[in-house]
């Protein structure tokens, strides 16, 4: 006699609305993460634009195709926009997609909020872009926001901070589910030991973020009362510090670095033991390094700041912690080899991205060593070797490993295979395109070029050239990548259940595409 | 673009040049020759790590294409199921550490050595402005801006740029070789970062806050840096040059100095006592506009919408001159971007520039301000 009953819960359950409503009503894990992730592309592609703007300007040394002011007012969004418009939203929409597959889980803890972290999104994303149409134009202070020059800029920088808040909240609300998905909602038998190193990655994420955002919003937060409201948090005429801004600022900006890091270490981490068909090397090991990453990541911000002039002990134990950090960040990349060592390996396009990972991570990760030596990063702070090195592990590091990723699961999440040649020229030109981009930037470092110029002395005309010719083929490769990407989606050779042969998880036992609702009976590991 | 086409052959010449650079100039690779102690020292903790680096890339990146070459599929190589091996997990852990550590004991020595301000041989307070930089010699009564020189034409490509394009200034910082020289950095309005890459100096100015920093230069020459923390819109135009001589040649330009300076607030005070027409007011009075206000008011006054208030027409401009005079030497309140220019203009610039601002852009104020006006608003 229940069964009408459960029929009827069930046709609410599984009331899919079609058309729009399915998009902005959606409570389901998939379709939100699908959400997240055409946004961050689309930010991404937005953020790339302004990046390509800057380079056309220094392709040449004198001004020729934005004004000064336009020009430190794209380098502010570009930072803006990529970090928090891209890069966050993009690993969430990874986590949002992957974390319930991968834990046995029907969907995520808390469906409404889930849906309600998404939407935030745009309305912050439009105060953004918007900002630039404002007297004044956006916020041209730098994606650091320091006063007092924040606090000269016009409404746009108004903007920037609300942008803030709203994404500030999104993330926290995202995280705060992420965690409690991962922690309430495992399949039975899948202690914290067992879980795989994506969801690993995600959980240290998480709780990083709830740490360091409420931090960056109370920054923010000052500055605006600093503009409006006649504090004096960081005016030194009224009592305030301007460095006090760096110091919160930065509490937050370190642990940023490694938030946009730790999920893609997590992919990596995924994508290697398949192709290599074995299991992945030092699994203990490689969670230890995390969570050790992530607590020492909460004491180096300081290394942000060497030149502004902290004692001798301050620069000391700065300079020691950030140096600690390489530790566990090379035990990582040692396990990474480690598990290909000895493996039977293959090369498709998620291999190929996750090796190219490796390759440009460790040359970030190197001149991360060298930055972190106090007297050398005086000498390199805010010149584009800093930039060099920041976009190695930002680009090559999270974007290549969300390249990996998405070849990785592509073919879950369509049912379609993606096209390996189309795959093999993404992989190819971008390691290509990137390098010629970003590796002069080291020289154009070391011979004394300070970043956020719009204009330069003669000696560093040939490098800027050459990272110029690079943007812009590193910009149009990504138009194969959507090609690609919509391609999958409309067709291709249909994928298996598991894909990759070497692959091993929860998410391949799962029909590819996954049905709309999936582990609504949780799965059992042994 | 319609110079497209034109900056694609330059792309294709240039890069072949650049070839030719390469083989040519060996410093475009590394930091510029160190002139200081610091920079000495810097230099060569930079090479050391950097070498130590390269060795553990080469190592790392030997076994991880030995395993991409022999260990795959294709050369039927057989995965061998292994997951852990403690012995050399706790090796690849401790040995990283100890290279860390070795890295951190030589540079201790630097940080130490170039915190160590003590004992100068002389003191230079170093102040940024939006955008350029004041010197004062303490003690010595010398003070002076330094600004870009490089003309506004070869910066917007209408002539050949010139061998130092945005690395000339109009008043060098002038320093004895052979003295150790202690700056002390503070800024006016935002953050600036005074750096010489050749000493191995980059410090922050900080407004309220005064730091310092140190040193001592063996080699007389020119040497040439930038403002390294952008501070608005001119950030790329506030270039640092210092002029090292011998110092018998420091001291004779310390005394043309300090004579310079008598003359000219000799002749300031003469200027204060005579009167001007309106004329003499708006030729002077265009010359320091050039000078200290188109960065942000533009050439033809009309401001940036939403940053900086256009003068043609403004509400200050054309209102009472009272209010125009307050602006102009104690700043704005309300915007924080108007600086205060009573300490950088003297009262025949500061009476000049007032009224020409009131007699120009379309402006037809016709009143005159005398400096003895300004000397008089000073109290």
């Amino acid at each position: 006699m229940s069964t009408p009953l459960t029929l009827a819960g069930d046709a609410e359950h599984l009331d899919h609305p079609q058309g729009i409503r399915r998009w902005l009503t959606s409570t389901n894990h998939k379709d939100i993460g699908t959400l997240y992730l055409w946004f961050s592309f689309t930010m991404f592609i937005v953020g790339g634009i302004m990046a390509l703007i800057i380079r056309a300007e220094l392709f040449q040394p004198g001004l020729q195709v934005v004004r000064p002011e336009l020009f430190n007012e794209l380098t502010t969004m570009h930072g803006l926009i990529m970090l928090f418009g891209a890069f966050m939203p993009a690993f969430v929409g990874f986590a949002n997609w992957q974390i319930p597959l991968m834990i046995g889980a029907p969907d995520m803890a808390f469906p409404r909020l889930n849906n309600f972290s998404f939407w935030l999104l745009p309305p912050a994303a439009l105060l953004l872009v918007s900002s630039f149409f404002v007297p004044g134009g956006a916020t041209g202070s730098g994606w650091t926001l320091y006063p007092p020059l924040s606090v000269q800029m016009g409404p746009g920088m108004d903007m920037a901070i609300f942008a803030i808040h709203i994404l500030g909240v999104s993330s926290i609300i995202g995280s705060i589910n992420i965690i409690t998905t991962i922690l309430n909602m495992r399949a039975p038998g899948m202690t914290l030991m067992k879980m795989p190193m994506f969801v690993w990655g995600w959980l240290v994420t998480a709780y990083m973020l709830i740490l360091v955002m409420p931090v960056l919003a109370g920054a923010v937060t000052m500055l605006l009362t600093d503009r409006h409201f006649g504090t004096h948090f960081f005016n030194a005429a009224g009592g305030g510090d301007p460095v006090l801004f760096q110091h919160i600022f930065w509490f937050f900006g370190h642990p940023e670095v490694y938030i946009l890091i730790l999920p893609g270490f997590g992919i990596i981490s995924q994508v290697i033991p398949t192709f290599a068909r074995k299991p992945l090397f030092g699994y203990r090991s490689m969670v230890f390094a995390m969570c050790a990453i992530g607590i020492v990541s909460v004491v180096v911000w300081a290394h942000h700041m060497f030149t502004v002039g902290m004692p001798v002990a301050g620069q000391l134990w700065f300079m020691y912690a950030s140096l600690l950090v390489g530790v566990p960040t090379g035990v990582k990349v040692f396990n990474w080899i480690a598990t290909m060592w000895e493996g039977s390996l293959s090369f498709e396009t998620p291999m190929l991205f996750a090796v190219g990972f490796i390759f440009v991570f460790v040359v970030g990760g190197m001149t991360g060593i060298i930055l972190a030596i106090a007297p050398v990063d005086i000498q390199m702070q805010d010149t584009y070797y800093v930039v060099a090195h920041f976009h190695y592990v930002m680009v090559a590091g999270s974007l290549f490993a969300m390249f990996a990723g998405t070849y990785y699961w592509l073919p879950k999440w369509t049912g379609h295979m993606v096209d390996e040649t189309l795959g093999r020229w993404h992989f190819w030109l971008s390691m290509i395109f990137f390098n010629l981009t970003f590796f002069v930037m080291h020289f154009l470092g070391l011979a004394g070029m300070p970043r956020r110029i719009p204009d330069y002395p003669l000696q560093f005309a040939d490098f800027n050239m050459i990272a110029s010719i690079g943007a812009f083929g590193f910009g149009l490769t990504q138009l194969l990548f959507l090609y690609t990407v919509i391609k999958c989606i409309r067709g291709g050779k249909p994928a298996s259940a598991r894909v990759w042969d070497g692959a091993t998880g929860l998410e391949w036992t799962l029909p590819s595409p996954p049905p709309h609702h999936t582990f609504e009976t949780p799965p059992v590991v042994t | 673009m319609m110079t497209s086409d034109l900056a694609k052959v330059v792309a294709v010449a240039s890069l072949a040049k650049a070839g030719t650079a390469i083989a040519n100039d060996e410093a475009k690779f590394t930091f510029q020759t160190p002139q200081t102690l610091v920079a000495h020292q810097i230099y060569d903790l930079h090479t050391v790590i950097l070498g130590i680096c390269i060795l553990i890339a080469i190592v790392v990146f030997a076994f991880m294409f030995y395993a991409i070459v022999r260990h795959r599929r294709s050369v039927g190589h057989q995965a061998k199921q292994f997951d852990t091996n403690t012995p050399v997990q706790i090796l690849w852990t401790l040995i990283p550490c100890l290279i860390v550590v070795g890295m951190a004991f030589p540079a201790t020595r630097t940080v130490i050595a170039m915190k160590d301000t003590s004992a100068p041989d002389m003191t230079i307070k170093v102040t940024g402005y939006q955008w350029k930089w004041r010197y004062d010699y303490l003690g010595e009564d010398v003070s002076f801006y330094s600004g870009l020189l490089t003309p506004r034409d070869q910066i917007e490509n209408q002539a050949p740029k010139g061998e130092n394009y945005l690395l000339e200034v109009d008043n060098p910082l002038v320093v004895p070789v052979g003295k150790k020289v202690r700056i002390l950095v503070t800024a006016n309005d935002v953050i600036h970062s005074w750096w010489v890459p050749a000493f191995g100096v980059k410090q922050d100015a900080i407004p309220g806050f005064v730091r310092d920093s140190w040193f001592k230069v063996d080699t007389p020459g020119v040497y040439r840096g930038q403002c390294a923390e952008l501070c608005g819109k001119e950030h790329g135009f506030m270039p640092i040059v210092v002029e090292a001589l011998p110092e018998n040649q420091y001291k004779t330009w310390l005394a043309e100095q300090q004579t310079k300076n008598k003359v000219a607030s000799a002749a300031a005070g003469a200027a204060a006592g005579r009167t001007y027409t309106l004329d003499e007011l708006k030729t002077e009075g265009e010359k320091v506009y050039g000078r200290s206000c188109v960065a942000c008011h533009q050439a033809n006054g009309q401001g940036l919408p939403g940053a900086f208030p256009a003068l043609a027409h403004g509400a200050i401009t054309t209102g009472p001159i009272a209010g125009h005079v307050d602006i102009v030497l104690n700043g704005s309140k309300k915007n924080p971007a108007m600086a205060a220019w009573k300490d950088q203009l003297s009262d025949l610039e500061l009476a000049a520039v007032i009224t020409y601002e009131r007699n120009a852009f379309g402006n037809t104020q016709g009143d005159i301000l005398q400096p003895s006006d300004i000397a008089a608003a000073r109290k």
